[in-house]
């Protein structure tokens, strides 16, 4: 596998981000603000504190990575999608010399770079409404790229194993939603049945809630690092698995 | 010399078998035309020779190489395709559509913009080099895929079915630009179901039908050779 080359389909989807990023710019920007304004501030008006924070201060942290695990999920479904199905950009870039690897981790990597552009201007939105308190927040930046190589993966082996664009439905409202929902962005799932509680530890999200929880407010502490670990080890799963089975769907 | 050697070539989709051991020999600079009803296994053939579909059995070499994942990309580097289906990148602008698709060969950016706006000159469509391609007509798109599949100044170039769907002067605009080529050293390897296309701009000819190589000839020994013109050879021969 050339880098080079799989940066050349990184490149492709960028130039083409560049002519109509105006519009989708906005709109992704929208939904978190949404979430941000609507509940910190509207459920935020019920809720005196939680954990010893302000309800806005609590929601914040996980709804940059809830940005960007969405900002990569939607690339890698419906964006990837349409290049391999509709457009037949697949097709017309493997008639280069790019291989099919090296298409899948440009994709990979683009997914990736919408999870760091929407996460970042979320860190900046709200370090604007005085959200973030600690130094500690810089390395929100390589968590955002992480949590963003896992759901492109994720998303990917989902545009895998889809008959058609309307099965991301299912996607979407079985997979996605409840990961958000469970994710500890809204309330602590400690406080939940013991069920939910213990389903909550294979959500990925609910780990990178509680580092960038930390790290926003730089309350390090030991249990950091299971999280972390956790969040490796579903890299290091996923990561291979687009590759297998886009292959698999693809190649004839 | 044999610049693309395909030997016993066959590929199952599952239980289907599309191409039955095909063997031929394309000699360099010769146009080799690809001529069979649909469902013969064109397409198919195409595929492998540009390495996006692989044989179950059998072996290619091109420019004297093994065709396999390893060699894959020095190779294709010297291919250009010219596509029957349209994958023109909808969200660009013919010249952007050109730029692109020059870096994934690596061109760089000066040379690439040079060579675009020439082949943009060679399909007169330099007027239209800022629209997007969405705005073109369909002969328009069909030769800016044609300029496209250029944009490495490749040795070997493949074009699948070029004329297919288009206006009867369309399509003798893009037989000028194939002869054009034929005549700057290029090696031409083409699919068609046109007779017409088939005697005009091939050199060889090999008839498929139903994954099989039929026969391999010039067009004009096959007629000789059969009676009567192509068409009647290439009726004579397949079933459809």
């Amino acid at each position: 596998m050339n880098l080079k080359r799989a940066f050349r389909v990184w490149q492709r989807n960028a130039t083409v981000y560049k002519k109509l990023y105006r519009s989708s710019l906005t709109l992704n920007f929208f939904e978190p603000m949404l979430y941000l304004v609507a509940l910190g501030y509207g459920l935020g008006g019920f809720i005196k504190e939680i954990m010893g924070m302000t309800y806005i201060e609590f929601i914040a942290p996980g709804i940059v990575m809830s940005s960007a695990m969405f900002a990569a999920c939607y690339e890698c479904t419906y964006g990837t999608y349409v290049r391999m199905v509709y457009q037949k950009t697949f097709d017309a870039v493997l008639a280069t010399p790019i291989s099919f690897s090296e298409l899948v981790l440009g994709e990979l990597l683009w997914g990736t770079t919408k999870s760091l552009i929407y996460g970042t201007i979320i860190i900046l939105v709200i370090s604007l409404f005085g959200l973030i308190k600690s130094y500690f927040a810089i390395f929100l930046i390589p968590l955002i790229i992480l949590c963003g190589l896992i759901f492109a993966s994720l998303s990917l082996i989902a545009t895998a194993i889809v008959p058609g664009i309307d099965s991301f439905n299912y996607f979407y409202t079985l997979v996605l939603t409840p990961i958000f929902l469970f994710s500890g962005i809204f309330f602590p799932v400690e406080d939940m049945p013991e069920v939910v509680v213990k389903l909550s530890q294979i959500n990925p999200l609910v780990h990178f809630v509680n580092i960038s929880r930390a790290f926003s407010y730089g309350k390090i502490t030991q249990t950091l690092i299971y999280d972390l670990t956790i969040v490796i080890v579903y890299l290091i799963v996923l990561l291979p698995l687009p590759f297998i089975l886009l292959k698999r769907r693809y190649l004839l | 010399m044999s610049i693309v050697v395909g030997k016993n070539l066959t590929k199952y989709y599952k239980k289907f078998k599309a191409l039955d051991s095909v063997s031929f020999e394309i000699k360099e600079g010769e146009c080799f035309g690809f001529l069979g009803p649909n469902g013969a296994g064109k397409t198919t053939l195409m595929g492998m020779i540009y390495g996006f579909i692989l044989p179950s059995e059998g072996e290619i070499k091109i420019f004297d190489i093994t065709l396999n994942d390893k060699n894959l990309p020095q190779i294709k580097k010297r291919i250009g395709v010219i596509p029957q289906d349209n994958n023109l990148d909808p969200d660009l602008s013919v010249l952007e559509n050109l730029i692109v698709y020059a870096r994934y060969f690596d061109v760089p950016k000066k040379k690439a913009l040079k060579r675009a706006t020439e082949l943009l000159k060679f399909i007169k469509l330099e007027q239209w080099s800022n629209i997007n391609v969405r705005k073109l007509s369909g002969g328009m798109q069909r030769k800016l895929i044609f300029a496209r599949g250029l944009i490495n100044d490749p040795d070997i170039i493949i074009l699948d079915e070029p004329t297919t769907g288009l206006d009867p002067r369309s399509r003798r605009q893009i037989w000028d630009k194939i002869e054009f080529l034929k005549h700057s050293g290029k090696t031409l390897i083409l699919t068609t179901h046109y007779m017409e296309e088939a005697e005009k701009l091939c050199d060889r000819l090999a008839i498929m039908d139903k994954g099989k190589i039929l026969i391999i000839d010039t067009p004009k020994n096959l007629s000789d050779k059969f009676g009567g013109n192509l068409e009647h050879v290439y009726l004579n021969m397949t079933e459809g």
